[in-house]
C-alpha cells in the first residue's frame, strides 16, 4: 500500500496525470471552461510539449500532426470548441493515427459559462470515432490513459468526454508513488504513408471501408471492456447510464442493478440486451440528450428515459428521485425550508477597473446595431450598459454586423458594430474582418483588447507574447494585423479615457466604412496596478446618479448620494471622468 | 456529511472548500467536492459542494440535505438555506454585499438588519468574521476566520487544520492564515448539552 497516494484531483488536473503518464509529449487547446485546467495542468508537466493553439481546430490539426508524426498527443476544449474543430475530427477518424490520440470535449450541461448545452457523444456517433464517459478523477485519469491505448490499437483519436461535474469536481484519485510515465516514443524520421493521410477521394474512399472495419473492431472491444459493466443487486429495476449521471443515480437507486457505460460509442449493443434479460425494466439516465436511450430503444427494448427525465438543464440526485418517485432515504431530516423567492439575484458582473467599463459607458446612447462575441465583455449585454444585441458563438460579431449591413443597407440608418476581444478576435474574428473587407461592408469593428484571455482566468495569446510555457514569444500586433487585412482606418483608444474614447467612436460610426478601433487596456485583475481608493465628497455630490451608469461594482447608492466601496475600488479613477461636479477625487 | 458553501465571487469560497476537502482527505475518507469556475466568478453568487465519508457518489448536495452551510454573505445564505437539513446549522457572515441590480438602483434590494433578523428567526448564526479579517488587517482571511469559527462542529482535530494550510497556502500567506483560524476558533465556542454554538461577539 505504501507506493500509492491518494490525492484530491478535479477532473481536469486528472486528465493531465492520465495523459502524463501514458507517455503523452504533445498537448493543445483553446481555453474554454470547463476545460481550461486541463492544459494548465498539463503544462506544469516538464516532459510534455503544451501550446494554447490560436483555436481548437488548430489544436486538434497540430495535435494531429504530432500523433502522425508518431508521438501519443492531445488535444483539449469545451463542447463548443469541438464544433470549430469538427473538420479535422471527422478526417482524422479516416486517417487514424500513429502515436495515440485523444480529444478531451468538456461539455456544460447548465449553461455554466456556455452559449449552450450541446451533448457531444453524438460527434462519436456522426465523426465514427470512440467516445469514453468517466464519471469521477480517477476513471478520468485512467481513461485517458486508456484512451491512448485504444487509439494507437485501433488506429482512431478517441473523444474523451467530460461534463462541468466531472471537469471541475475534486475527488479521490490513487496514484503510484513511483515515477509511473510510461516511456517516450521511440521516434524516427516522419514516415511518409500517402493512401493514410492523404484524403484525395482515391485514397479516402479506400481509408473509409477501412474505417469502418476498425469500428467493427471497436464494437467487439466495446462489448467487452471493463469500462462497460454490469453491477447486479435486486433485478426490480435496472438503470442504464454514463458519466456523472452514475454518481446521481447510484446516490438514489444504493441497491438497484446497473450497466455503467465508459464507452458509450460504439454502443455495446450485446451487453446492453444480456443486461435487459436481467432485469424487469430498464431506466436510461443520462443528462441532456437520449444518446443512449435512442440506442437502447434501436434494439427493441422498452424503455423509461427522457419521457420522464428533464432534456435540459443538468441533473443531480433530487430530479432524479422527485421523477422516478424515489423516497429519500434520509427523508426524515428533509429541511422543511423552501428556497427563499425575495433574494435578489446576483449575476456576475464585470470587475471595478475593467476596461471594458469605460468602453461600454462610451458606447452608450449610440444608436448602433452592436454583435456581440464571446468573453467578458458578454456582459455589456446586460444593464445598464445594454451594449449588445447578439452572442452568437466566437467571432461572430463581425460576421453578423456584416450580414445586417448587407441585408439593410439604408433601410436603417444606424451604423453596423462589432464588439470581440483580443484572443477571440485571434481565435475567428480575422476571417470575418477580411470577409467584411473584401466584401465592401460598412462595419465599425471594436477589438477590446484586454491583452489576455480574461474570463477563463487569464490565459496568454498571440498578442501577449508569452507562450503556455512561459516561454517568451512574438507579440502579434494587432493594428498591423488588421492593416495587412486591408482596413484602411485602424485606431488605438485607451477606454479609460472616456471623453476620448467616445469621441473617437462617434466620428467613426459616422464615416459609413469598415474601420477597427482597439480599445486597449491590461484587463483590471491583470495590471494589479491598485491606485488608493477614490472617495466621493457629499457635499458636492448631487445624486444625479450619472457615475452609476458606469455599472462599476465599486459603486453605489445611499441617502440620495453616490457612494464608494472602498474594498471594491482599484482607483482607475473612470467615475471621476463621468461627474459632473467633479466630486469624485 | 454534507457541507455547502456560498458566498460571492473573490471571497475565498473555493480555497476554503479545498481546505475542508483536504482534512477529510487526510483523514482517510472518500470525498468529492464541486466548484464553480468561469462566467460565474465574475462578482457571481458562488457555491461549492464537499461531501465525504466511507463512499461519496454524487459530487452534488441535495436539497435539505445539508449538514452545515456555511455562507460568506448574508444574502446568499438566505439563497441557500433550503439545502440545509433539519438537523443542521447555518453559519453566516452578517455583512451584505449589494448585487449589482441592487447597487444600480435596477431592483428593489433587501436591508442588511432584516436579512440578519430573519436569518436569526431561522435558527442560523452570525460569524463577523469578515469584520474580524479587517481587526487583523487582511480582509481577504474572511474564509479562514469562517473555518476556524466552524472548525468546532467538523471532525477534525485541530492540528490537522495547521497541516492542510500549511500544505495549501504560498508560505508568505501562512502566518496571518493561521492567526486567522485562531482567532475564528475563538468567536464560537459550542455548548455541551446539545451541541448548539453561542456568539461570543
Amino acid at each position: 500500500m505504501s507506493n500509492i497516494v491518494q490525492q484530491l484531483l478535479s477532473g481536469n488536473e486528472a486528465v493531465a496525470r492520465g495523459a502524463w503518464e501514458a507517455g503523452c509529449q504533445f498537448a493543445a487547446a483553446y481555453p474554454g471552461t470547463p476545460s481550461t485546467e486541463i492544459l494548465e495542468s498539463l503544462a506544469t508537466y516538464p516532459e510534455v510539449y503544451c501550446e494554447w493553439s490560436v483555436n481548437e481546430k488548430v489544436a486538434l490539426e497540430v495535435a494531429l500532426g504530432a500523433a502522425l508524426a508518431g508521438v501519443r498527443s492531445l488535444a483539449a476544449m469545451k463542447h463548443v470548441g469541438l464544433n470549430v474543430a469538427a473538420d479535422p475530427l471527422f478526417s482524422s477518424a479516416y486517417i487514424g493515427v500513429r502515436g495515440g490520440l485523444v480529444v478531451v470535449t468538456a461539455d456544460d450541461p447548465g449553461l455554466h459559462s456556455s452559449q449552450n448545452e450541446q451533448d457531444n457523444r453524438f460527434y462519436g456517433l456522426a465523426a465514427k470515432i470512440p467516445v469514453l464517459c468517466p464519471s469521477d478523477s480517477q476513471e478520468a485519469k485512467d481513461w485517458t490513459r486508456l484512451g491512448f491505448e485504444i487509439s494507437e490499437e485501433f488506429d482512431i483519436p478517441v473523444l474523451l468526454r467530460l461534463t462541468t461535474r466531472v471537469a471541475h469536481s475534486r475527488s479521490v484519485v490513487k496514484l503510484p508513488t513511483a515515477d509511473g510515465r510510461r516511456p517516450a516514443a521511440d521516434l524516427g524520421e516522419f514516415q511518409k504513408e500517402l493512401p493514410k493521410m492523404n484524403l484525395l477521394p482515391v485514397f479516402a474512399r479506400v481509408r473509409h471501408i477501412d474505417l469502418e472495419r476498425r469500428l467493427d473492431k471497436l464494437q467487439r472491444y466495446s462489448e467487452t471492456t471493463p469500462i462497460n459493466r454490469m453491477e447486479i443487486l435486486e433485478t426490480e429495476l435496472g438503470i442504464i447510464c454514463d458519466g456523472v449521471a452514475y454518481q446521481y443515480a447510484r446516490e438514489v437507486f444504493p441497491s438497484a442493478s446497473f450497466l455503467k457505460l465508459g464507452m458509450v460509442y460504439p454502443f455495446p449493443r450485446e451487453l446492453v440486451l444480456k443486461f435487459a434479460e436481467k432485469v424487469k425494466e430498464i431506466v436510461v439516465i443520462e443528462e441532456v440528450d437520449p444518446f443512449i436511450e435512442l440506442q437502447t430503444r434501436a434494439l427493441g427494448l422498452k424503455v423509461r428515459g427522457k419521457d420522464v427525465l428533464p432534456r435540459t438543464g443538468e441533473l443531480n440526485p433530487a430530479i432524479i428521485r422527485r421523477v422516478l418517485g424515489q423516497e429519500n432515504s434520509e427523508g426524515d431530516r428533509r429541511q422543511a425550508e423552501s428556497p427563499v423567492e425575495d433574494v435578489p439575484n446576483r449575476p456576475p458582473a464585470l470587475c471595478p477597473g475593467c476596461p471594458h467599463l469605460g468602453l461600454f459607458y462610451s458606447l452608450q446612447k449610440q444608436k448602433a446595431i452592436i454583435g456581440g462575441d464571446i468573453g467578458c465583455y458578454t456582459l455589456g449585454a446586460l444593464p445598464p450598459h445594454n451594449a449588445m444585441d447578439t452572442c452568437i458563438d466566437m467571432g461572430a460579431s463581425i460576421t453578423f454586423a456584416h450580414g445586417v449591413d448587407k441585408a439593410l443597407g439604408d433601410a436603417d440608418p444606424r451604423p453596423r458594430v462589432a464588439i470581440i476581444g483580443d484572443s477571440t478576435f485571434f481565435h475567428s474574428g480575422i476571417t470575418g474582418l477580411i470577409n467584411a473587407v473584401y466584401n465592401n461592408s460598412n462595419v465599425v469593428v471594436i477589438i477590446a483588447d484586454n491583452r489576455t484571455t480574461g474570463m477563463t482566468g487569464h490565459q496568454d495569446h498571440p498578442g501577449t507574447g508569452k507562450t503556455l510555457k512561459g516561454l517568451e514569444t512574438v507579440k502579434i500586433d494587432i493594428a498591423a494585423l488588421c492593416r495587412a487585412c486591408g482596413v484602411k482606418e485602424c485606431i488605438r483608444v485607451d477606454p479609460y479615457r472616456l471623453k476620448e474614447t467616445k469621441r473617437i467612436i462617434q466620428k467613426t460610426l459616422k464615416e459609413k466604412k469598415t474601420a477597427v478601433i482597439i480599445s486597449e487596456r491590461t484587463c483590471a485583475l491583470v495590471a494589479k496596478e491598485k491606485k488608493p481608493p477614490k472617495r466621493i465628497d457629499p457635499e458636492k455630490c448631487i445624486g444625479c446618479r450619472a457615475c452609476l451608469s458606469l455599472g462599476c461594482p465599486a459603486l453605489s447608492f445611499s441617502n440620495g448620494k453616490a457612494l464608494i466601496i472602498e474594498t471594491r475600488c482599484n482607483g482607475c479613477g473612470m467615475c471621476g471622468e463621468i461627474c459632473p461636479k467633479e466630486a469624485i477625487g | 456529511m454534507n457541507l455547502l458553501v456560498c458566498g460571492v465571487g473573490g471571497q475565498g469560497v473555493l480555497l476554503f472548500s479545498r481546505v475542508v476537502a483536504h482534512l477529510a482527505l487526510t483523514m482517510g475518507l472518500d470525498v468529492k467536492m464541486s466548484e464553480v469556475h468561469g462566467m460565474a466568478q465574475r462578482g457571481g453568487s458562488v457555491t461549492s459542494h464537499i461531501r465525504w465519508g466511507k463512499i461519496v457518489y454524487s459530487p452534488l448536495i441535495e436539497e435539505g440535505t445539508a449538514d452545515i452551510v456555511v455562507a460568506f454573505e448574508q444574502l446568499e445564505a438566505l439563497r441557500y438555506i433550503h439545502f440545509l437539513a433539519k438537523t443542521g446549522k447555518l453559519f453566516y457572515d452578517p455583512l451584505q454585499i449589494e448585487p449589482l441590480p441592487v447597487q444600480l438602483g435596477l431592483v428593489e434590494g433587501l436591508s442588511e438588519s432584516a436579512v440578519n433578523s430573519r436569518l436569526s428567526a431561522l435558527g442560523c448564526y452570525p460569524v463577523p468574521a469578515f469584520k474580524l479579517a479587517c481587526e487583523l488587517g487582511e480582509p481577504r482571511i474572511q474564509n479562514t476566520v469562517m473555518l476556524g469559527a466552524i472548525s468546532h462542529f467538523l471532525e477534525f482535530p485541530i492540528s490537522l487544520y495547521q497541516e492542510v494550510l500549511r500544505s495549501l497556502i504560498k508560505s508568505q500567506h501562512l502566518e496571518i492564515n493561521l492567526r486567522a483560524l485562531t482567532a475564528g476558533r475563538n468567536i464560537i465556542r459550542p455548548k455541551t448539552k446539545d451541541g448548539s454554538p453561542t456568539s461570543l461577539g
